[in-house]
């Protein structure tokens, strides 16, 4: 580390943390304050808010979905994301291909709700099916289904599915720069002493991505838990796939009730403490290599 | 590199502040949830009023309304007029004191000959006026082909009982009588609650129906379970329904009545408001109004109760007392205002000295006399209730009794949502 | 000092590729056909039926993108989008990459606690801001203005963009600093004569994904600039071809392209950063 004055730091951090404080610190505070108000700030009731969130049936079945979002999209996205960096660094058509993966995150929300519908949408056997699933189901003698209406998986699956489409871009934007940051003359020495592909690839790049892999994972985990748009356009929560961020959205906006609003992005805010965790060890071992 | 894009961001950080200082100094604010052939009507409506007096009429059309609003409504910069979403939501902000009192300056003597009385107790909170209807829509309707109905030989039915026969005959003719589609993004749901709603009209008195509308009987009474099940004696038949309950679920509701103008027709009866007919002409241009499609009201189920209407509106009010928002306000719940609305969009009217020869065809014409004779006019019940119950609970309760959650459980989620949500 | 590789054993390595990109282009190109086709015909049939005639340019028609491109008024909407977007994405940036390499490389008391309180930050949800933002920004008169939803884009991007590029930068080799301290630079001679020339391919990608969401972004801009014409981006006037009850929702397939077109033209031309071994000769050197 260079040395320097002790105010030089600050010079640099100052714009930045003064920034984060006004549009997410102080409005961080109000939330937790007005979540133990009733619904239109004015009486104070202690947790009440925080036991109907812990008790009510579509607040606990939310917190079930977006567990398993966190369980399936998180590993698929940052899985795909890294194999089609690595995979794609071997072809000259590479960035045509990376502009199809990434393309679905240029679509605004609406847009994807408007593609998915032609996915998943579904007319009766009888008549011409709208939705390419369907019409697939159709060509081999199946009856069509309706994807987004059975509970409580096929929905919920169907409804990652599309944030898998959306967000594997992402992963692949940043893993692949972070796999192109990898000296070559590391994996070209490993190869000519015999390593195959995979052994160099399981050996020397993973462990070299670590760091990234984990700022992607936690990327994607807090993603998720914030997950709302995909499922507010789609079945807004209908037949078990309400999200916790999408029930905060309607107590906010719809139901105008802020102080259950609040405790839900209160709640959110506490269940990212292990991510915290994680990164703090992280940031440890960054700073014992040095 | 940087130094260019320093330069490149005061550039336009000056072009920005300047292209601001020339805003026009009197003018009034709207927000509304009126986009796409709605806004521009609304913008056509507004014309004549800012040639006459001079004042920009600032519209803000967004379907994103409710968020818009609360955030600058909290804020503490409200627009100076808005669209609410219902009269719910209109007393709600009246009783937070965000409104300003209408009769304070317009002419209630004028105001009571305009309007009938259901409209301005419906735009009353605590006996003050705070709201004013600009249009309807009249929801008791259910669509038909007359060409198709005339080659199956079927008549018109007059009570319910009628067409249920209608309904058994077409089944056993091999054909499907009624389609639905409840499917509507975010919204869905809405179509289910005021087939609820008509069917409670029909069934109880309205008095009872406003009891229900305020929690003032429970969810799990006898005759809200029995207008759950009468409705699911349409809707749960799969031999009635196009496509069974999947397609009411799945089906958008304006795709929906696309099923009555194939070859051979997929269904034979739409039940559903006014408005429906933008969507049937969009996706079938070459329909006639009154000749391919026509409606007949929803049928009394029971005789001594007639044939209520069922309808919806939209609301206006004001957030700001400046003699712009006046001026506007007053103009809009003006008789030549909404002669240009209506004959737009094909909506009905709210104010009675509308000319009907404003309305741009029979069919909207023979709505609004449906409407204007109705023996009882309620508004969309789910419109005045909290809308967790509302827009949530029952929109879903209804969704869910389609899909085959036992009505038991159903009602009894509601009712748990309106016990929290009518406390408050 | 390569092996020489047999075309066939490179042809699993295609197949797989083009396999996932043909099932990450089947949705859109379902609604890039859609986009071509009458409201009428997409009620009726599905978008691959145009492959029974696919030169029968009768079921093709350009009215949604007619429609689209008339009714949004583009001039302005696209100018209002450029003048948000332009400074949301390059503001956050600059100020960003100054604390990353803060956190990165510098001591000052008090790292940790913000380096966690940086990560909590990524999850507030910014809906919840909304209100006690606005209400600061009456006062102060920024509400309705561009400044305002530059600085009101930036504080929701930091976090992120932080977060991102101090994996990058905290990742630089630390000989570079060492051999920088021994040649006397200063901080500001090593942040923009190494770090910000390294960081290159980060940049490029955290400045694709802000642009996108700042482009995106519907919510914001109703809430802080207003949906005027004369303010609104091509988001809110997009939003607003739709009728209130979900009319002549086909325009939205048109519109998608539209709106994303130039995103694309910036991910392919940023491409170019995205290359490997720019740390190769830094270390050495």
């Amino acid at each position: 580390m260079l040395n320097t004055k002790k105010y030089v730091p600050w010079l640099y951090i100052l714009p930045a943390i003064f920034l984060l404080f006004f549009f997410l610190v102080y409005p961080s505070i109000n939330t937790i304050y007005i979540s133990f108000f009733n619904f239109n700030s004015e009486i104070f009731v202690g947790i009440e808010n925080y036991l109907y969130c812990f008790t009510n049936e579509i607040m606990l079945n939310s917190f079930k979905n977006n567990a398993l979002w966190v369980i399936l999209f998180v590993p698929i996205t940052v899985f795909l994301g890294l194999i089609i960096a690595v995979l794609l660094d071997r072809v000259k058509y590479e960035s045509w291909i990376k502009s199809i993966i990434f393309m679905p995150m240029a679509i605004s929300f609406v847009g994807a709700g408007v593609i998915w519908k032609f996915v998943y949408a579904y007319r009766p056997a009888s008549a011409a099916q709208t939705g390419i699933l369907n019409a697939l189901r159709m060509a081999f003698q199946l009856e069509p289904i309706p994807w987004l209406i059975i509970r409580p998986w096929l929905n919920n699956f169907c409804l990652i599915v599309v944030g898998i489409w959306i967000w594997t871009g992402f992963c692949m934007v940043i893993l692949s720069a972070s796999y192109k940051g990898i000296p070559r003359e590391l994996l070209e020495a490993a190869r000519v002493d015999g390593a195959s592909e995979f052994k160099v690839f399981w050996q020397i790049t993973l462990p070299l991505m670590k760091p990234t892999l984990a700022v992607v994972a936690t990327t994607m985990t807090i993603n998720v838990l914030k997950i709302f748009d995909i499922v507010y356009v789609m079945t807004n929560g209908n037949y078990n796939t309400e999200v916790i961020a999408n029930r905060m959205y309607k107590e906010m906006f719809i139901f105008r009730n802020y102080g259950r609003a609040s405790a839900i992005a209160v709640i959110l805010l506490v269940l990212i403490i292990p991510m915290i965790v994680i990164n703090i060890q992280r940031f440890r071992e960054q700073e014992g290599i040095r | 590199m940087f130094k260019r894009l320093i330069l490149l961001v005061s550039v336009i950080s000056l072009i920005s502040i300047f292209s601001l200082g020339v805003l026009g100094a009197s003018s009034v604010t709207v927000l509304g949830t009126w986009t796409g052939a709605e806004e521009e009507a609304f913008n056509q409506m507004v014309a004549p009023f800012e040639s006459q007096t001079g004042i920009d009429v600032k519209f803000t059309g967004t379907r994103d309304l409710p968020a818009v609003l609360t955030a600058q409504v909290e804020a503490g910069s409200p627009p100076d007029l808005s669209a609410l979403p219902n009269p719910g939501q209109m007393a709600e902000f009246a009783r937070a004191g965000k409104l300003v009192d209408l009769s304070t300056f317009m002419d209630m003597k004028v105001l009571g000959s305009d309007y009938s009385p259901t409209w301005l107790d419906l735009g009353s909170y605590e006996g003050k006026l705070f709201g004013v209807f600009i249009s309807a829509d009249l929801k008791s309707l259910v669509w038909y082909s007359p060409k198709a109905f005339a080659q199956g030989g079927y008549a018109v039915p007059k009570t319910w009982d009628e067409m249920l026969a209608l309904s058994d005959q077409m089944v056993k003719e091999g054909k499907t009588p009624w389609a639905i589609g409840f499917e509507s993004g975010a919204a869905s749901g809405w179509p289910g609650t005021d087939w609820i709603e008509d069917i409670m009209l029909r069934t109880v008195e309205p008095e009872v129906y406003d009891l229900w509308v305020s929690h003032g009987i429970s969810w799990l009474d006898e005759r809200v379970k029995r207008a759950f099940e009468i409705f699911g004696q349409i809707a749960l038949n799969e031999k009635y329904v196009y496509g069974g309950p999947n397609a009411i679920l799945t089906i958008n509701f304006g795709d929906s009545p696309d099923a009555l103008f194939t070859t051979p027709p997929n269904a034979y009866m739409h039940r559903q408001a006014t408005f429906i007919k933008s969507f049937i002409l969009d996706h079938n241009p070459q329909l006639v109004p009154g000749e391919d499609f026509d409606f007949f009201p929803l049928p009394p189920i029971d005789a001594k109760l007639g044939t209520p209407a069922l309808g919806a509106a939209d609301l206006f009010a004001a957030f700001k007392n400046t003699p712009e928002a006046q001026a506007l306000i007053k103009y809009i719940a003006s008789p030549e205002a909404q002669e240009i609305w209506v004959g737009k969009l094909g909506k009905l009217s709210a104010n009675k000295r509308v000319n009907p020869a404003a309305y741009p065809d029979d069919l909207t014409r023979k709505a609004a006399k449906i409407l204007s004779e109705a023996s009882t006019f309620r508004f969309d019940g789910s419109d005045l209730m909290p809308s967790a119950v509302g827009a949530g609970s029952f929109w879903t309760g209804v969704l869910d009794y389609v899909s085959g959650v036992r009505l038991d459980n159903v009602l009894m989620t509601i009712e748990a949502s309106a016990l929290d949500a009518y406390r408050k | 000092m390569k092996r020489p590789v047999s075309p066939f054993t490179r042809l699993p390595l295609h197949l797989v590729i083009i396999f996932i990109a043909f099932i990450w282009l089947l949705p859109s190109v379902g609604l890039l056909i859609t986009s071509f086709r009458g409201s009428a015909e997409v009620a009726s049939s599905g978008w691959w039926s145009v492959f029974q005639h696919p030169f029968n340019f009768t079921y093709f028609t350009l009215e949604n993108y007619y429609q689209v491109i008339s009714r949004i008024g583009m001039g302005r909407a696209f100018l209002n989008t450029l003048y948000i977007t332009i400074p949301s994405t390059i503001i956050p940036i600059l100020i960003a990459s100054l604390a990353a390499y803060a956190f990165a490389w510098m001591d000052f008391p008090g790292r940790r606690f913000l380096f966690v309180l940086l990560v909590g930050l990524l999850v507030v949800p910014l809906q919840m801001t909304l209100i006690p933002i606005l209400r600061v920004f009456n006062k102060f008169g920024l509400a309705g203005t561009f400044p305002g939803i530059w600085l009101a884009h930036t504080g929701y991007g930091l976090p992120l963009i932080i977060y991102l590029l101090y994996n990058f930068i905290s990742g630089l080799p630390s000989e570079l600093f060492d051999s920088s301290s021994i040649d006397g630079a200063g901080h500001l001679q090593v942040f923009t004569k190494i770090v910000l020339p390294l960081s290159i391919p980060a940049l490029a990608s955290v400045t694709i994904f802000q642009f996108l969401w700042v482009w995106n972004d519907l919510l914001v801009a109703l809430v802080y600039l207003g949906g005027t014409p004369d303010v609104a981006p091509m988001t809110v006037r997009i939003s607003a071809l739709v009728g209130s009850y979900g009319q002549d929702w086909e325009l939205l397939t048109a519109a998608a392209f539209v709106s994303m077109a130039l995103p694309l033209v910036l991910f392919l031309s940023l491409q170019r950063y995205f290359v490997r071994g720019i740390l190769a000769g830094a270390v050495k050197g």
